[in-house]
């Protein structure tokens, strides 16, 4: 038996309503009630002030194991979302072999116990391979531990496919994340159609590739009467749909990554990779769409969707390059420091509320609390640290970030999962 | 050369107007050379150039050639098929062992928007982009404003009408970059679907219509119609395109006497513009091949830091 005492914080458990200065006691890596004063734990977490809060949960990470270990293991991923401050990952299925049977997810379910420093959860693909024709078999993949379906990186294009498979998964409680491109509109788009792709004779993504899928999907969730959570929202007309449809109660959803509230098109201009990424950068006025749905709750959930590529396959002509960033490091800084501190749309609280209960409750996880019983996940956070990401410093095996040298306010600064520290400052 | 402190020439977006004064002058200067019938200067001498052409060209490899000859540098040609890059190389790795070779200007043609910067982003080398993708193709622009500017001096308040498949042509993108900034005022015609209104924003107009130009235009800078790629649903196909776009004898009739007619070639006799226009006095075509050829050999001098200008 082993007990571990975090005192001298500030506990912020949206799942509980609660905010107030108190200590937090875990046993066996599990959250516990409070002793009476006095009691002794084995270990003593001193928080100097800072916030305590239910362990942070990212649900969009590639982690690329099995199949591209040169990019990221699940070892060295779970060591970048340690040091973001999250304690649960979902990793995508578009690993080689994609995670599209038991089999494959049996074996990263395996590697994560080995090698992972963080829980980590998997998805099961809605197709096979990933190719939106066949359904991938659901039955034998949540035996094997699935929490949620997607074909992420892929869009299934066919939509009775899709209808199937929403019908499909409800039978199982399992809901689909969909990464929203129309392949038709989008065809070879590489960057945000409008004045910089013109500019730059770069072929355009345009919103409406997201756009259509995005009522498509309403419309498939509405008929069904099952969730479809839409990934990564880059359009601001999106954010419209969305809201629509969730005041009639339809069971849709939707995610924000960082890049796409901090970052926008005319970086492109540089030809830098690093600013190319699936869906691509917008505008500020899709900026303000979104920010405005994170604040009235439409999108409440905050992800990094973490894609590391090598150095080598990045730094190619702009067309030729993978999508992606690095995202697990860098995100809650990001959102803190844009959406708390810059723009004032939520507080402290809420982004907290997004990174732990709404994640645990849309995806069924047993994990984004600090109730007792819960599991002992903790991530302490100083809301007003200001500080300067170095992508040097990163456990990743990859560096594709645009975010070296950004100044940032609020951080996690100490990782615990089920009672251990995994990571701090 | 006074003024001028570049290495490579990448593009006309980001030049000032005196950067472009600066290689049209230049230019103006090695024209002369162009006419004497010892046409060799030595300004390049001990330099050498390689011609990197990964997508297909004739006539612009071809000028570059020739201008890297007369400034007496050293040549190399590069066709994407005898590169390494068939054998699965990086451009970068390419271009890291024509680097190691000594090349001192690395003239680039490639598919990929933005592919010269990368290696001027990389590389000692000058990099002179001779087109890169949809971006731009600034010697085609400077040698089309140098001919502008021949004929008809001044350019300031001048209406250039760009006629043709707008959304996939980097000369069309070069030539509002500098035109712009010299005072021209640019229309752009051609089918909604090649020429978005959105390109307003680049500040020049958009105009859907052929008639809405015949009688104002200064210039008219007819492009190719490019069958290889274009997709077919930006628009049903030649006959209709000849019809809304294509500049006939009867329009060309309509304008007016001191109007240029332009192209960047290979033209498409019968399709973007009749064949006896094309012949026609008003027609410069041929002249914007020879001042290429000066052009280029101003940017290569300029970029490569040569010297012995000829007075």
């Amino acid at each position: 038996m082993s007990t571990l005492r975090i005192f001298n914080g500030r506990i912020i458990d949206p799942a509980n309503g609660r905010d107030e200065k108190a200590e937090l006691w875990i046993r066996d890596g599990v959250i516990i009630e409070t002793p009476a004063d006095g009691a002794k734990a084995d270990e003593e977490i001193d928080a100097k002030g800072r916030i305590i809060a239910p362990g942070l949960i990212d649900i969009h990470v590639h982690f690329r194991e099995p199949g591209q270990s040169h990019k990221e293991t699940i070892g060295t991923g779970s060591q970048a979302a340690a040091a973001g401050g999250f304690t649960s990952v979902v990793c995508m299925p578009n690993t080689s072999p994609a995670a599209d049977n038991a089999g494959t997810i049996t074996l990263i379910r395996e590697k994560a116990a080995t090698s992972s420093i963080v829980n980590i959860f998997t998805t099961g693909a809605i197709t096979k391979g990933l190719a939106g024709q066949e359904l991938a078999p659901y039955n034998a993949m949540v035996g094997a531990g699935i929490v949620a379906l997607t074909d992420d990186g892929h869009c299934v294009q066919n939509h009775e496919v899709m209808r199937r498979a929403v019908e499909y998964a409800r039978m199982f409680g399992l809901v689909v994340l969909d990464h929203c491109q129309d392949y038709s509109l989008v065809g070879g788009g590489v960057m945000n159609e409008g004045e910089w792709s013109l500019r730059l004779g770069l072929p355009g993504w345009p919103r409406i590739g997201e756009e259509i899928i995005v009522m498509r999907n309403i419309l498939l969730a509405e008929l069904c009467d099952s969730p479809i959570h839409c990934q990564h929202i880059s359009s601001g007309g999106s954010v419209r749909l969305i809201r629509e449809a969730r005041a009639r109660g339809v069971k849709i959803s939707g995610e924000v990554c960082p890049h796409h509230i901090a970052l926008t098109d005319d970086r492109l201009q540089t030809f830098d990779s690093n600013y190319k990424m699936n869906p691509p950068l917008r505008t500020e006025r899709d900026i303000e769409a979104i920010i405005g749905g994170i604040a009235d709750g439409t999108l409440d959930i905050l992800c990094s969707d973490h894609a590391p590529h090598a150095k080598y396959e990045k730094e190619v002509e702009l067309d030729q390059a993978p999508f992606g960033i690095l995202g697990l490091e860098t995100e809650f800084g990001l959102f803190s420091d844009i959406l708390v501190h810059k723009k004032k749309a939520i507080d402290i609280n809420r982004l907290i509320e997004l990174y732990t209960v709404k994640p645990a409750k849309l995806l069924s996880l047993d994990r984004g609390t600090l109730s007792v019983g819960a599991k002992g996940d903790v991530t302490l956070i100083d809301p007003d640290l200001e500080w300067v990401y170095d992508k040097e410093q990163s456990p990743s095996l990859s560096r594709n970030t645009p975010f070296h040298g950004t100044e940032m306010k609020g951080r996690a600064v100490q990782t615990i999962v089920a009672g251990k520290t995994v990571w701090s400052l | 050369m006074s003024g001028w402190t570049r290495k490579d020439l990448l593009g006309l977006d980001e030049l000032s107007a005196e950067e472009l004064r600066i290689i049209l002058d230049t230019a103006k200067a090695f024209k002369g050379v162009g006419e004497r019938s010892l046409k060799k200067v030595p300004a390049l001498r001990g330099h050498t150039m390689v011609n990197f052409f990964v997508e297909p060209s004739t006539r612009t490899r071809t000028s570059f050639e020739l201008a890297a000859m007369r400034l007496s540098a050293d040549v190399v040609n590069i066709s994407a098929t005898a590169s390494s890059l068939q054998k699965g190389e990086s451009l970068k790795d390419t271009a890291l062992n024509l680097e190691a070779l000594r090349a001192d200007i690395i003239v680039l043609r490639h598919s990929s928007a933005g592919a010269s910067r990368f290696l001027a982003e990389r590389l000692q080398a000058s990099i002179i982009n001779a087109g890169d993708g949809a971006h731009e193709h600034p010697t085609q622009g400077l040698l089309d404003i140098f001919t502008m500017i021949e004929k008809r001096g001044s350019l300031e308040g001048a209406e250039v009408a760009i006629i043709g498949d707008i959304l996939f042509s980097r000369v069309a993108r070069s030539n509002i970059y500098a035109l712009n900034k010299l005072g021209a005022k640019v229309t752009l015609v051609g089918p909604s679907t090649l020429v978005p209104k959105a390109f307003e924003k680049l500040g020049v107009k958009v105009a859907h219509r052929i008639d809405d130009i015949l009688e104002t235009a200064d210039v008219v800078n007819l492009l190719r119609i490019q069958h290889e790629r274009q997709r077919k649903e930006y628009f049903p196909g030649i006959g209709e395109y000849i019809k809304l776009f294509g500049l006939t004898k009867a329009r060309a009739e309509r304008l007016k006497p001191g109007c240029l007619i332009m192209h960047p070639g290979p033209i498409n006799r019968g399709v973007e513009i009749d064949s006896d226009v094309a012949d026609g006095d008003q027609s410069v075509i041929l002249e914007q091949v020879t001042n290429g050829l000066a052009v280029r050999m101003a940017v290569l001098y300029l970029c490569a830091g040569g010297v012995g200008l000829p007075s």
